[in-house]
């Protein structure tokens, strides 16, 4: 690690107040610090802030963002109205980083594009203008969505493919004041500035995450990956679809590993709206989904596999076989 | 400066003329107690699993800094050789271990799985999240945090399954 100053803050005024880069769990960042990918000067340590409470808002729910990804997955309201966001948290990391890993800073991890963590190969990412050292290289776990000339990195997580699935909104505060970022727009896709992973200004704190009233849709997270646990994922799935009788009333997808963002189309799942299930329903609703996929040659599987694993979760979601 | 944090229920201080000392660091080299591992340094083997507040976490990925009035649970705080705890005595009837790097690790991560497991928290496996069952299948994946490159995997199960029916 580079040498760096600490500071800990007790109140979310006071880690805005002290100018540096915020460490929460830090199960990523000093992962990051150790390989000298991430060298901030200074530390400003928000375990001790607050905003660690789940509190309904409305019909909703209010997730601080200091509140642990364990904590997050086992309350009961949760397992209960937004059983996606459990599946999802429970479907990433291990035991011990849940235990210690945040709702704010799973929002923030970075990607584990291989070249990214290897300080000796190009990576715009890390260093802009450097080069992207994954286009012909090793890209079996990269982007197939979204990608540009300059970084066809992923973002890795999986509950912030749930919180764009469930509509979720990302509360921030900063220098300029309150704001808030839907949880499907907090994430960039790279264009030529690929070293910004998110629509975070500099300074600027996420404070909570609030949910809105559950749909009381089926709710299914479907990861695939390499190994069965504690391993990213190749392409997951997110889907909330309320039903109606016989035709699909509102259905949200996200996807997840297959792009620097979650990947979700509101012009995709109007193909859904009002019509009953079929699989050459959920055919062409993949292929808007995935239109204008490329990949990388590794990760070519992935357009294929995103393809039949969005029809399989939508045909178990609709009440149909579990593919 | 200097940090005061309870480990295994007795009082310390650590004196740190760095911010860059992990919390593991800390407890092997800097308060003498070495029965936590460290094997990757990374968080992606469990050797260098302590509890922080009742919570099993990596200590390679926290920093000792950080931990000011906190209370840590290592190996060392669980039994001793003449009062096993009784996974370590589970342990070593099931013999799951070859060479024993990451048994400390082991252990301490499933006395607090068993202790998440009685609160009622589900896993990536239960098929119902609001009832989930300690099956094989739920201790390996309520285990996935900790690798035994022996390969003890089926003893180490064998371990915790009698050791979680006999405290039910």
């Amino acid at each position: 690690m580079r040498p760096f100053t600490y500071t800990r803050a007790e109140d979310a005024a006071a880690a805005l107040a002290a100018g540096g880069r915020f460490i929460a769990g830090g199960t990523n960042l000093l992962d990051l610090m150790k390989l000298q990918v991430e060298t901030p000067d200074a530390l400003v340590d928000i375990n001790h802030v607050g905003l660690d409470a789940i509190a309904p808002e409305g019909e909703g729910l209010l997730v601080g963002a200091l509140v642990r990804n364990a904590d997050l997955a086992a309350d009961p309201r949760v397992r209960r109205d937004w059983p996606l966001l459990s599946r999802a948290i429970l479907a990433g990391a291990s035991a011990q980083i849940r235990n210690r890993a945040t709702t704010g800073g799973n929002l923030l991890q970075r990607t584990r594009c291989p070249y990214f963590y290897d300080l000796d190969t190009p990576c715009n990412k890390r260093q802009p203008g450097s080069g992207c050292s994954a286009q012909g290289g090793f890209n079996r776990t990269l982007a197939i969505l979204g990608a540009s000339e300059a970084c066809i990195a992923t973002f890795p997580g999986d509950m912030p493919v749930a919180l764009a699935a469930l509509d979720a909104e990302i509360r921030i505060d900063g220098p300029n004041g309150a704001r808030t970022l839907p949880a499907a727009g907090f994430h960039r896709l790279p264009g030529d500035t690929p070293e910004r992973d998110t629509n975070l200004e500099p300074g600027e704190l996420i404070t909570s995450v609030a949910l809105p009233a559950p749909t009381g849709g089926r709710q299914i997270y479907r990861k695939v990956r390499d190994r069965r646990s504690f391993a990213f994922a190749l392409v997951s799935v997110a889907a909330d679809v309320v039903m109606d009788g016989g035709t699909i009333r509102q259905a949200r997808v996200a996807l997840g590993g297959v792009a620097a963002r979650p990947w979700m189309l509101p012009e995709a799942q109007a193909l859904l709206d009002g019509q009953p299930p079929s699989a050459a329903l959920f055919g062409r609703f993949a292929d808007r989904l995935l239109a204008g996929a490329k990949g990388h040659g590794e990760n070519d599987f992935k357009i294929p596999l995103a393809r039949r694993t969005v029809i399989a979760v939508l045909t178990e979601a609709t009440g149909g076989d579990a593919a | 400066m200097d940090i005061t944090l309870t480990i295994n229920g007795e009082r310390r201080t650590l004196p740190l003329e760095d911010p860059r000392v992990t919390l593991l660091d800390a407890l092997r080299q800097h308060l003498d107690l070495p029965g936590t591992k460290k094997g990757c340094d990374h968080g992606q083997c469990g050797a260098c699993t302590v509890m922080l507040n009742g919570r099993r976490i990596n200590a390679c990925l926290t920093l000792a800094v950080m931990h000011q009035g906190d209370e840590i649970t290592t190996i060392e705080g669980l039994g001793t050789p003449e009062a096993l705890s009784p996974l370590q005595a589970a342990f070593i009837r099931h013999d799951g271990f070859q060479c024993g790097y990451c048994t400390p690790g082991q252990i301490v991560s499933a006395t607090a799985m068993l202790a998440e497991f009685r609160e009622g928290w589900p896993s990536n496996v239960s098929n119902d999240l609001s009832a989930p069952r300690l099956d094989d299948e739920e201790i390996r994946e309520r285990m996935s945090g900790n690798l035994c490159r022996c390969s003890c995997y089926p003893n180490i199960v064998d371990a915790i399954r009698e050791t979680a029916e006999s405290v039910a």
